[in-house]
């Protein structure tokens, strides 16, 4: 409990704040917001008091509260910058995380774009968000629900009321709390004044009319005056996170080179904020959190599919091969296409095919022609792209296809996030056709993702489908730059000239891959296709042991890359009651629950997938060590069902969410703990 | 791509492309004579041997790569341009041959075949017209005559069927030519010109399925009535054809007519001279959309325009970017913008 002296000194420095902040803002502009907090003061004290239970008790984030300089330092915090898709809240959110990363916090984020491009201004849907946690430990996940959310006007307080904890700061700008806005939001009755905001602590400062006035001599029209009030927002955020914000006006005088004004009006504003924070001392206490003990070294953000893209680069530039994309734009995925179009000077091109099709069957010309080839999509693409999966099966040609999942079936959800492509990925074409499937497990792990995946496709032949997701991919994370040169050297079995033992289908002993033979290449000259082929000739052939010979051959050859990928780890104990399992993207939100259970006390290991074909050699010893395994994912149970089949002596249990949401931390922990209680 | 190769010193033979495979096409089949006129071709071209790429899709006619001793694959339905796309943009020094049928290429790949066309790579496409689909046994393809009965349309078709030469044109084509698979010169001349020709070459082979379309072309290829049927176009010459070379074609109004000679006060003046090079395709495309009865079937070289190639302008492109990034390597791209030091 907060102590007597600590909870008066707090309900002073309320009353305080109201003094000291109407001696120092200007009356006239400011009269409206004074004469409502006046009105409301009791019960705005009473939500200050709860707030800080928030912090010392709700979720105990609290490591000391400094009451002289009323900073108070917390383990993580979650926030949530929220407006109209106009308002600029994409920006707002990284400047924040630029400040961010420049202390030294580990963190990870997530956008929340309208889907639609051009949504009504004002309604819930053109409402934009962008969502950070970080802390002062290795951070895995965007948050559950944010500690403070900046809601620019009321379709953004609407929208994102379920997103927010129940003692969560909320900074809204109160001029947009207009009647117009708040029929566009759908709401009745003003949210500020009903008492539905009741256990929050809100701050709603004019923060449009506080933008005019702070470059009203900058002579800016009407319109452009009010553009920068999101960097209020921000200038509010960083005092209240007791950050500096001169690499923030270092960022505008950069982009904004060309235009003086803007510099100046972006950093007016901001600079405005920044000090109203500080006058109203609305926050009573400022937070502050430890620099994370990250690993030395360069770091950057970087989102999934950046990630990709740059994996796939650095694969090419490793293994020497030039890089060839053939695909098709799609959501969530087109943003990989977009990234290595803009790389031809590393020789990678970019081929927008006319479809999905066309997409990877380019993919597949361009590997017999010797480029490291790949095709990115997202669900239904895979889906137009099974035939031509099997046609690279056929010829065992090294391509690489990644598939950003997102909600399906059909068109589906898709800018929100699943995980139930898995069976097609591993099973969803004619025949008996196996590929490598990997699936990475956060927005930095997409590059090794990346990088393994093209790696294990040149190494042994074989097209290798690479599983992101919606969440990875536009979410993103602190990334520590690797040196390309550090990365596993890539070697492929190119088919010397003039090789007088070449045949196309002989095989490697150990691999069972064939020889990459490219076309042009003198003496080598050679015919493949979708046909069978003789071992060996590589004729066509129809004879039917041959045909079985082959089928199990290319099935084995793809079992072997078992020998060549990593053992599967366990966090916990390596024996027990209960392993919950997880594969690809769900790896931050599972581990994060897992932890903090474990810190809690309670007795449950974790093993998550990376390597779903061919699973991780000790995975049949990992899971025979547990009692229980709960396989938790975003699905039907597609993962339990492959693991039930390959392994079927074990007791599974299943944990799915099929919303197009990631889990949250709680809902895992809830779970996990009624399993371990029960 | 430009090196210029004396084929004397290459000394290829028809020998060098030929594969030891047992050609498995219907006897009679007009693919046998197209084989042969591309085993004519390759060898004078001055292009080495392992520089050859032939791809297809499915069909009779795309069982051709294995019957090459080349670099070959085989693909799937309908999407051999997307493969020849991608082979010619990894490495432009390939001669990329794609070879495809009625059905492949104007029905399940349709999509693939306008948009290579309209790109442009440096690709040679014979596309083998037998206006059936052979390899299912006999079905109406996108090219069969409206009403032809087959075995999927046993009342008759009830579809209006594409002229691959008028969708070339439609999709801005440079190079369009049409031959016959009864006369191996004409079409060893021709695939000749489609090779030399930069960008997207689209032969149209009027190929006869002896086994379910018997005689599709007979008007245009018969001894009996072929002289009256085919005009042989070449650059620079008036277009006159029939057996007394007697009939020509001149332009009235906005319209192809075909006039006799010396009938009506026409002269050789008054007929039209072939000029494959214009920019425009209006007389192209008119010229590809002659059939008989009431025209002759233009053959030859109707349309051949110099353009830049898709893979040139990628590949000008790199090296454009190579000179002017200051991404060096990707070290360089990964430590670009907002990046940070933990120390
Ligand atoms: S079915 Fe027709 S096209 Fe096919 S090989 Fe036989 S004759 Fe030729």
């Amino acid at each position: 409990m907060l102590n007597r002296a600590f909870k008066l000194k707090i309900w002073a420095l309320s009353v305080s704040f109201f003094i000291q902040w109407s001696r120092h803002i200007s009356k006239k502009v400011h009269k409206c917001i004074y004469t409502h907090f006046l009105v409301k003061k009791k019960q705005r004290c009473r939500v200050l008091l709860l707030h800080k239970k928030y912090f010392c008790y709700d979720f105990n984030m609290l490591k000391m509260a400094n009451e002289k300089q009323k900073i108070v330092e917390l383990k993580n915090a979650v926030i949530r910058f929220a407006g109209d898709s106009g308002d600029g809240m994409q920006l707002t959110g990284n400047l924040f995380l630029d400040s961010t990363a420049i202390v030294g916090n580990d963190f990870a984020t997530f956008p929340d774009y309208p889907a639609e491009i051009r949504a009504p201004q004002g309604t819930i849907s053109g409402v934009s968000g962008f969502q950070i946690n970080f802390g002062d430990k290795d951070i895995h996940t965007s948050g559950d629900l944010a500690n403070v959310l900046v809601a620019m006007n009321p379709a953004s307080l609407k929208a994102n009321m379920n997103w927010i904890t129940n003692d969560a700061i909320i900074i809204v700008d109160s001029d947009a709390f207009i009647e117009k806005n708040m029929v566009k939001a759908g709401y009745e009755n003003n949210p500020l004044t009903d008492g539905s905001l009741t256990g929050h602590l809100l701050i709603d400062a004019p923060i449009t009319t506080m933008t005019k006035d702070a470059v009203k001599e900058l002579g800016l029209d009407n319109k452009s005056a009010q553009k920068s009030k999101n960097m209020f927002a921000l200038g509010m955020v960083l005092y209240m996170f007791n950050r500096e914000y001169h690499n923030t006006i270092k960022f505008f005088e950069q982009k904004f080179k060309s235009n003086p004004i803007v510099v100046e009006a972006n950093k007016k504003v901001l600079i405005a904020g920044y000090h109203f924070a500080d006058t109203i001392e609305a926050f009573a206490s400022t937070f502050k959190i430890e620099p994370a003990p990250l690993e030395k070294g360069l770091y950057r953000n970087v989102t999934g599919n950046l990630a990709t893209a740059w994996g796939f680069l650095a694969a090419s530039e490793r293994s020497g091969r030039n890089l060839f994309l053939g695909s098709y734009p799609i959501t969530p995925a087109s943003e990989i296409l977009q990234e290595i179009a803009k790389h031809k000077q590393f020789s990678a091109i970019a081929f927008q095919a006319e479809d999905e099709i066309a997409g990877i069957v380019s993919t597949i010309g361009a590997s017999f022609a010797g480029a490291m080839a790949i095709t990115t999509t997202s669900g239904p693409g895979l889906s137009l792209k099974s035939e031509a999966i099997g046609l690279a099966v056929m010829t065992e040609l090294p391509i690489v296809i990644v598939d950003v999942q997102r909600g399906g079936p059909s068109t589906g959800l898709p800018t929100k996030s699943e995980q139930s492509d898995l069976m097609q990925a591993l099973y969803g074409r004619n025949g008996e056709a196996p590929v490598i499937v990997l699936a990475a497990r956060s927005a930095a792990d997409c590059f090794y993702s990346a990088y393994e995946a093209s790696k294990l496709a040149m190494e042994h032949m074989t097209p290798v489908i690479l599983l992101t997701d919606g969440s990875l991919a536009n979410g993103s994370e602190v990334f520590l730059i690797p040196k390309v040169a550090s990365l596993p050297e890539i070697n492929p079995p190119i088919a010397e000239p003039n090789d007088p033992d070449y045949l196309p289908y002989k095989r490697d002993d150990k691999k069972l891959n064939r020889k990459w033979a490219v076309a042009g290449t003198v003496g080598l000259r050679h015919r493949i296709g979708g046909l069978e082929k003789e071992d060996l000739t590589g004729h066509v052939s129809y004879d039917p042991l041959n045909h079985e010979k082959m089928t199990k051959l290319r099935q084995e050859k793809v079992d072997r890359v078992a020998d060549y990928i990593p053992e599967l780890n366990v966090t916990g104990e390596e024996e027990g009651d209960l392993l919950v399992v997880g594969w690809g993207g769900t790896y931050g939100v599972l581990l994060t629950a897992i932890e903090e259970l474990r810190e809690e006390g309670e007795k449950v290991s974790f093993a998550h997938f990376k390597h779903i074909m061919p699973l991780p050699k000790n995975t049949k010893e990992v899971l025979s060590k547990f009692k229980r395994i709960l396989v938790c994912e975003n699905n039907m149970g597609q993962f339990v069902n492959y693991l039930k089949m390959s392994f079927p002596e074990n007791d599974y249990m299943q944990f799915n969410k099929i919303q197009g949401l990631p889990f949250k931390v709680i809902e895992l922990k809830d779970h996990i703990t009624s399993l371990l209680n029960g | 791509m430009e090196n210029v190769i004396n084929t004397a010193e290459l000394q290829l033979t028809k020998k060098d492309f030929e594969s030891d495979r047992m050609v498995k096409w219907c006897p009679g089949c007009g693919d046998h004579a197209i084989l042969k006129a591309v085993e004519n071709v390759f060898p004078v071209l001055g292009i080495p041997k392992e520089k050859f790429v032939v791809v297809s899709g499915i069909g009779c006619s795309s069982r051709f790569p294995y019957y090459m001793n080349t670099y070959g694959i085989h693909g799937i339905h309908g999407r051999a341009a997307a493969l020849a796309t991608g082979i010619k943009l990894t490495n432009p020094e390939l001669s990329v041959w794609m070879i495809t049928g009625d059905g492949d290429s104007m029905a399940i790949g349709g999509n693939h075949f306008i948009h290579v066309v309209r790109r442009n790579p440096d690709i040679n496409v014979l596309l083998f017209n037998n206006k059936i689909y052979g390899l299912t046994k006999g079905q109406f393809s996108p090219t069969t005559p409206q009403g032809a009965k087959t075995k999927t349309s046993p009342q008759g078709t009830f579809e209006a069927p594409f002229n691959p030469g008028e969708l070339v044109m439609g999709a801005h084509g440079k190079f369009f030519a049409r031959v016959v698979d009864t006369n191996i010169k004409m079409m060893t001349q021709v695939f000749e010109e489609a090779s030399h020709h930069k960008g997207t070459s689209v032969v149209e082979i009027l190929e006869n399925c002896v086994i379910f379309n018997n005689k599709i072309h007979a008007l245009i290829t018969s001894r009996e009535t072929k002289d009256e049927n085919q005009l042989f176009l070449e650059a620079g010459k008036p277009m006159i054809f029939g057996k007394e070379k007697d009939k020509g074609i001149v332009l009235r109004g906005t319209q192809l007519e075909v006039v006799k000679i010396g009938e009506n006060g026409i002269t050789e003046e008054n007929i039209l001279v072939h000029d494959p090079t214009t920019e425009d395709a209006g007389i192209h495309t008119m010229l590809a959309s002659m059939m008989p009865p009431a025209f002759p079937a233009a053959l030859g070289v109707i349309r051949s325009v110099k353009s830049k190639t898709f893979e040139q302008a990628v590949w000008a492109s790199v090296a454009h970017e190579k000179e002017t990034s200051k991404l060096k390597s990707v070290d360089n791209l990964l430590r670009t913008g907002n990046t940070w030091i933990k120390d």
